[in-house]
């Protein structure tokens, strides 16, 4: 039987090109969708997210789906994307701060607005285009090329590099985290549905992921 | 290796053709939007740039189809303009799978709305294009309407509101250059991205590959747009690029 993946609509903005993009990465059938049964009987979920950290903390809760997430990642795989990876941590510094799931320790600080390049260059903020992840060893990094670019947009970032759960980094002024995971949840501060080729590639991996890191 | 600097190609759209004018006058078909986009992807563009310039009233469906259909097949951002007015408009665009919308005539009658428009969507989304002339040297303005009417704002003060108001990113187009292949206005394009801290997309005047390489050495801007030098198959994108390469930036090959 074809799997369902449920993409977890909490009015973040458009789901139409994410669901668009696990469509195309493999057999599926996805369902953009704020109900919570239907994204607790699906067999993966993804949890997108754009705008502000304090806005989709917001929305999950007026819908009651923050205990929806807790309830998925003990059973099955779930994949958070951009603003969806920074409401899995504990704490985002965005407006007056934003207290956020805690799935993963640590929190979201925003970029420093005077950032140096390599050649003394001013760094723009937001960090906006594409750049190189480094992977960590974990299996949904299968068949993509270390330093694959994937396409990013964000101001804040999770930039304590060193943790245990982050799986991949990308540096932009200093190191931060690209992809966090731990059992049943991987998460990325990139857009792989804006990512091309990569990007479908890294949903096909998530559609077949047991879970495991 | 960091951040590459990006190329993207720009689709001018009248009533649901992508054309391309000469300074906005002899205007030349260059086919079936979805179809020229699907193209660019293949090619390795790093996003696409869809301008509707007719945007009257009535073309708005087609606009919303167009850019619907463009973003179920095009994995790879899609920014989306022409007669932008309201957060209607914005809040349509996004819904019918635009990345980022871009704000022009309308940030220039009510330039509170961008702050509006930042604060309801942010600022990742929200591109203010701005189009300039030069009138003295080294001093820049702000035309709306096609290059047509002057409004008295220096380029690149009204940049740096543009970007405290909650502007993402700046497109920023010379009139003079615009149509002409004659390279982009470098000093234009270096004085506004050296004074805001968001990323600045230099467009107008691209004729041949070197412009693009200017353009981010010069020009010190992080993308580089044009349109009919892919168009009309004068160059591929792919081409672009290794000609980028060559000059030693980063690009997403």
């Amino acid at each position: 039987m074809t799997q369902t993946v449920a993409v977890i609509d909490y009015g973040s903005g458009n789901l139409h090109s994410v669901a668009k993009a696990v469509e195309h990465a493999g057999p599926c059938r996805v369902l953009v969708t704020s109900d919570a049964n239907t994204i607790e009987s699906a067999d993966r979920v993804v949890l997108p997210g754009v705008g502000a950290m304090g806005d989709c903390m917001q929305g999950l809760q007026d819908r009651g789906l923050d205990s929806v997430v807790f309830n998925v990642i003990q059973e099955k795989p779930l994949m958070g994307v951009c603003v969806g990876m920074q409401i899995l941590t504990e704490f985002g510094e965005e407006s007056s701060g934003v207290n956020a799931l805690g799935v993963f320790p640590g929190q979201i600080t925003q970029f420093s607005k005077s950032m140096k390049g390599p050649e003394g260059n001013a760094l723009k903020v937001p960090h906006m285009g594409w750049n190189e992840v480094h992977q960590r060893s974990h299996p949904i990094w299968a068949g993509i090329d270390d330093r694959t670019r994937f396409y990013f947009v964000h101001s804040y970032r999770y930039a304590d590099a060193n943790e245990d759960c982050v799986v991949g980094t990308c540096d932009y002024g200093a190191p931060f985290a690209a992809a966090l995971s731990k059992p049943n949840v991987f998460a990325v501060q990139f857009h792989p549905e804006k990512s091309h080729d990569a990007g479908i590639h890294l949903y096909r991996n998530f559609l077949t992921w047991d879970g495991t890191c | 290796m960091g951040l590459a600097k990006r190329i993207i190609p720009c689709l001018d759209v009248d009533q649901g053709r992508v054309v391309k004018g000469v300074q906005f006058e002899d205007i030349r078909d260059a086919g079936d939007p979805v179809e020229v986009s699907r193209r660019y992807n293949q090619e390795g563009a790093d996003e696409i740039t869809f301008l509707d310039i007719t945007a009257s009233h009535e073309n708005r469906a087609t606009t919303y189809e167009t850019v619907s259909r463009m973003a179920s097949e095009v994995f790879i951002p899609l920014t989306v303009g022409g007669g932008v007015r309201n957060t209607d408009n914005i809040r349509d665009l996004l819904l019918a799978g635009a990345d980022k919308v871009s704000i022009n005539t309308a940030a220039v009658f009510e330039p509170e709305f961008v702050k509006k428009a930042a604060d309801k969507f942010g600022s990742q989304c929200i591109v203010v294009a701005i189009d300039a002339k030069q009138v003295e040297p080294g001093r820049w303005e702000i035309f709306t309407h096609g290059g047509r009417k002057p409004t008295g704002l220096d380029a690149v003060e009204w940049a740096m509101r543009m970007v405290s108001y909650g502007a993402g990113e700046i497109l920023l187009t010379s009139m003079d250059r615009d149509g002409t292949r004659d390279g982009f206005d470098l000093g234009l394009t270096r004085s506004v991205a050296d004074a805001v801290t968001v990323p600045v997309i230099a467009s107008g005047g691209v004729g041949n590959l070197d412009h693009l390489v200017d353009g981010v050495v010069e020009g010190h801007a992080e993308a580089v747009l044009a349109a009919s030098i892919f168009h009309f198959a004068q160059y591929t994108i792919g081409e672009a690029k290794e000609a980028m390469a060559n000059a030693g930036i980063e690009v997403r090959l």
